[in-house]
């Protein structure tokens, strides 16, 4: 993977998996651990073949304990692995809750600055695939909440490939959210002629990107939402309606509030989309960091679209819980009525 | 990272190599009635404690255990086969671990309360759980279709281990109220909590253990040991079988031959009775076999071999009751017939509830997010039912 140069196209899931292929090549330190993760490849199929190909140290199919799971990767990391761990779904992290802000999180703050615990927590993510209970949550508020831990999330094939491996690279804990709907999605992978090393990657871990560029309305939004936003922005350009521009946060936290503010500041409107519910959330921290540095420059107040404010629903409702294109339409309207 | 700071070569983490054993011999310790043929088995010291809660079964009883475990089959097949057809999203097929649950479920008196995990249909349908009311969740109109008083069985829990502390808490209440050691058999209540051989690997699982112990609740522990959890094998969560965990927590642990539904049922009564009377809890471990995937969704052969699968069929929980029963004398190929009847008939009866039940309107979405409604609610459903309606024109 990691050696080809010409572009090829991609699901999100393969880029996943090549961007855990090419990290555990570079650094042997590297150590996948979750449930079903070996063997099985994990009921998504992410870490498909990495057992086989590097392993049971490097690929640990680990007993059914998430809080387990994540005070052994601590410990892991202070013996200087750098554990990659896989939550089965959204819903089952909370077991590791504990583990991950009193400790994941606080390690290099409280040992000032002489302990570092550099680990990934992959976590699918979101709604939209028809599943029972605790299978559907986007709960990346809880730990965007929480200093010490960066909170990234990819929208596409390149992203999947680059991120993962920057997360994996990088000394901080990462919470890596992946956007499970969209993990059968294709995208275009072209690592050129270095080869794909880190240095190639098209952006820093922390960049907001802008994917669609426009000049009435931005809407700031990540990971399965931006197929969302960029539908609705190519939905409005079709009808001589509103230019829409779209900025992929990728970083949750921290923020690239730069290129926000920057966006915000051209278009003088803002809309913060998410599948999550919007009270107190990422939505909320966007909605109050705009009004609060952008404010001369807003025509009409931030709008917040996402999930409702009531547990994630049985599946039949998914359809009207989760915002879509037209929800982020009439949301456009309602700022430019304004 | 430097390349020179791996392991040498040949330095492996210990505990990796899953023992050579035949995992369809359940050991010494394990009760057993019937043996896989449906030979009636020698009472022994050591089953006789178990013995007991068999006598007072008479034909009717015995042909009623084989009736629910024909039913409760048939059930689980209507539900594997609706989410073939597209009706359900998901099913979790119990094919393989009827005996362990019907001895469980029938053992269990009205009082006492279950707390399933998402597999337990044959303790559902026991506790008197109409079958068509678990198929919501698997549908997606709801998320447990059933009112857990109705029939004291808990809504599916489907993160692991969850319920394992609620049942143990419930017990604590019920051991407060009086309903333990008193002697009335229609008052004294016991708790049962269901888990899986991979749920007991989790915190909440053996913080159950601990809180049991130092409380003493009424609680009995039924880890349905079905030897897979998705595709991890017993050897990734325990190098000791369950049953003997309990003993390190301070209680008693019984392995039961779960394929053996006058076992399970036996091993049942004599640990809710235990627990019922005030002598506290027990850890029941049911020796199991998951027959189908993990759910619909999973594949199996990506992981275990078919050999093994055969080695379990030939330990059928049916096959081997009906066995017994023939062989006694008290069904035969007429009440056989009369009874897998019986069972189609139930199967469409689900078919058609399932097929009929009605969507859920959208703004049911709303309800019950506090116990009376709060205006903030209120003021998004009123948002929500005005953004529809003007979508609608
Ligand atoms: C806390 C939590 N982590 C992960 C999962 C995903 N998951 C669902 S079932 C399962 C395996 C359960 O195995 P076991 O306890 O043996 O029960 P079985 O499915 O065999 O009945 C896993 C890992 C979950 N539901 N909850
Ligand atoms: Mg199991």
């Amino acid at each position: 993977m990691s050696t080809q140069s010409t572009a090829t196209r991609m699901t999100i899931a393969k880029a996943l998996n090549a961007g855990m292929r090419a990290a555990m090549e570079r650094d042997p330190k590297v150590v996948l651990m979750g449930e079903d993760v070996g063997k099985l490849g994990g009921v998504f199929r992410i870490t498909e073949g990495l057992q086989k190909d590097f392993g049971e140290d490097r690929v640990v199919d680990t007993p059914l304990a998430e809080s387990g799971i994540m005070g052994a990767a601590v410990g892991m990391a202070l013996r200087g692995y750098r554990p990659v761990v896989e939550i089965q779904f959204d819903g089952f992290v909370y077991p590791a809750f504990d583990q991950i802000v009193s400790q994941v999180a606080k390690m290099h703050n409280r040992s000032q600055g002489a302990l570092k615990v550099p680990m990934v927590i992959r976590i699918p993510y979101g709604g939209g695939i028809g599943a029972v209970e605790h299978h559907s949550e986007s709960n990346e508020s809880y730990f965007a909440h929480t200093a010490g831990l960066r909170v990234v999330t990819c929208s596409g094939t390149e992203d999947a490939y680059w991120m993962m491996q920057q997360a994996i690279a990088s000394d901080d804990p990462v919470v890596f959210y992946e956007p499970k709907r969209r993990y059968h999605e294709r995208g275009v992978l072209d690592l050129g002629d270095g080869g794909g090393s880190l240095e190639d990657a098209p952006h820093a871990l922390e960049d907001a990107v802008v994917r669609v560029e426009g000049s009435d309305v931005t809407v700031l939004t990540y990971g399965p939402m931006v197929k969302v936003a960029h539908a609705a922005a190519q939905a409005a350009e079709l009808e001589d309606g509103p230019s829409i521009e779209v900025v992929d946060l990728r970083s949750l936290s921290p923020l690239d509030v730069d290129v926000i503010e920057e966006s915000v500041r051209k278009t003088g409107r803002c809309i913060a989309l998410s599948e999550a519910q919007t009270f107190a959330s990422i939505t909320s921290e966007l909605a109050a960091h705009v009004q609060e540095h952008c404010f001369y420059h807003l025509e009409a107040p931030v709008l917040r679209v996402g999930g409702y404010n009531i547990p994630y629903p049985p599946s039949r409702h998914e359809e009207v819980f989760l915002p879509d294109l037209d929800r982020v339409l009439h949301a456009v309207e309602t700022l430019l009525a304004y | 990272m430097s390349d020179d700071e791996v392991a040498p070569e040949g330095a492996t983490p210990t505990g990796h190599e899953p023992p050579e054993r035949d995992i369809t011999d359940g050991g010494p310790d394990m009760v057993q009635f019937l043996a896989a043929d449906g030979t009636r088995l020698e009472v022994t010291p050591q089953t006789e404690p178990y013995a007991a809660y068999l006598e007072d079964l008479d034909e009717d009883d015995l042909r009623g255990l084989l009736r629910d475990l024909i039913l409760v089959r048939r059930v689980d097949a209507e539900g594997f086969a609706l989410q073939r057809q597209g009706e359900l999203g998901l099913w979790p097929s119990l094919l393989g671990q009827e005996a362990a649950q019907v001895g469980a479920g029938r053992a269990m008196r009205p009082q006492d309360y279950a707390f399933p995990g998402y597999r337990e249909h044959g303790v559902a349908w026991c506790k008197g759980v109409p079958p068509e009311n678990l198929l919501g969740m698997f549908r997606g109109v709801n998320h447990g279709g059933w009112d857990s008083n109705d029939n004291n069985f808990h809504l599916y829990t489907i993160v692991i281990g969850n319920q394992m502390l609620h049942a143990v808490g419930y017990a604590m209440g019920v051991d407060r109220d009086g309903a333990v050691g008193s002697g009335d058999p229609e008052r004294d209540t016991a708790v049962m909590a269901f888990t899986g051989d991979g749920g007991t690997a989790q915190g909440d699982f053996n913080e159950s253990l601990v809180f049991a112990a130092v409380t003493g609740a009424p609680v009995v522990f039924y880890v349905q040991n079905n030897h897979w959890a998705i595709s991890e094998p017993n050897d990734r969560q325990f190098t000791i079988p369950p049953y003997r965990r309990a003993d390190g927590f301070g209680f008693p642990g019984i392995r039961v031959d779960g394929n053996d539904v006058l076992a399970s049922y036996a091993v049942s009564r004599y640990a809710l009775d235990r627990a019922r009377s005030g002598q506290g809890p027990t850890l029941i471990e049911a020796f199991t076999y998951r027959m189908g995937a993990h759910t619909t969704s999973d594949d199996p052969t990506k992981y275990r071999i078919s050999a093994e699968v055969d080695a379990w069929r030939a330990k059928d929980p049916i096959d081997r009751m009906t066995a017994y029963l023939r062989a006694a004398g008290a069904v035969d190929d007429a009440w056989i017939e009369r009874t897998q009847e019986e069972a189609d008939e139930l199967a469409a009866r689900i078919r058609k509830a399932c097929q009929t039940m009605p969507d859920p309107p959208h703004e049911e979405m709303f309800a019950h997010v506090y116990a009376e409604p709060h205006r903030l609610v209120q003021r998004e459903a009123q948002a929500f039912a005005d953004y529809q309606a003007d979508f609608e024109d």
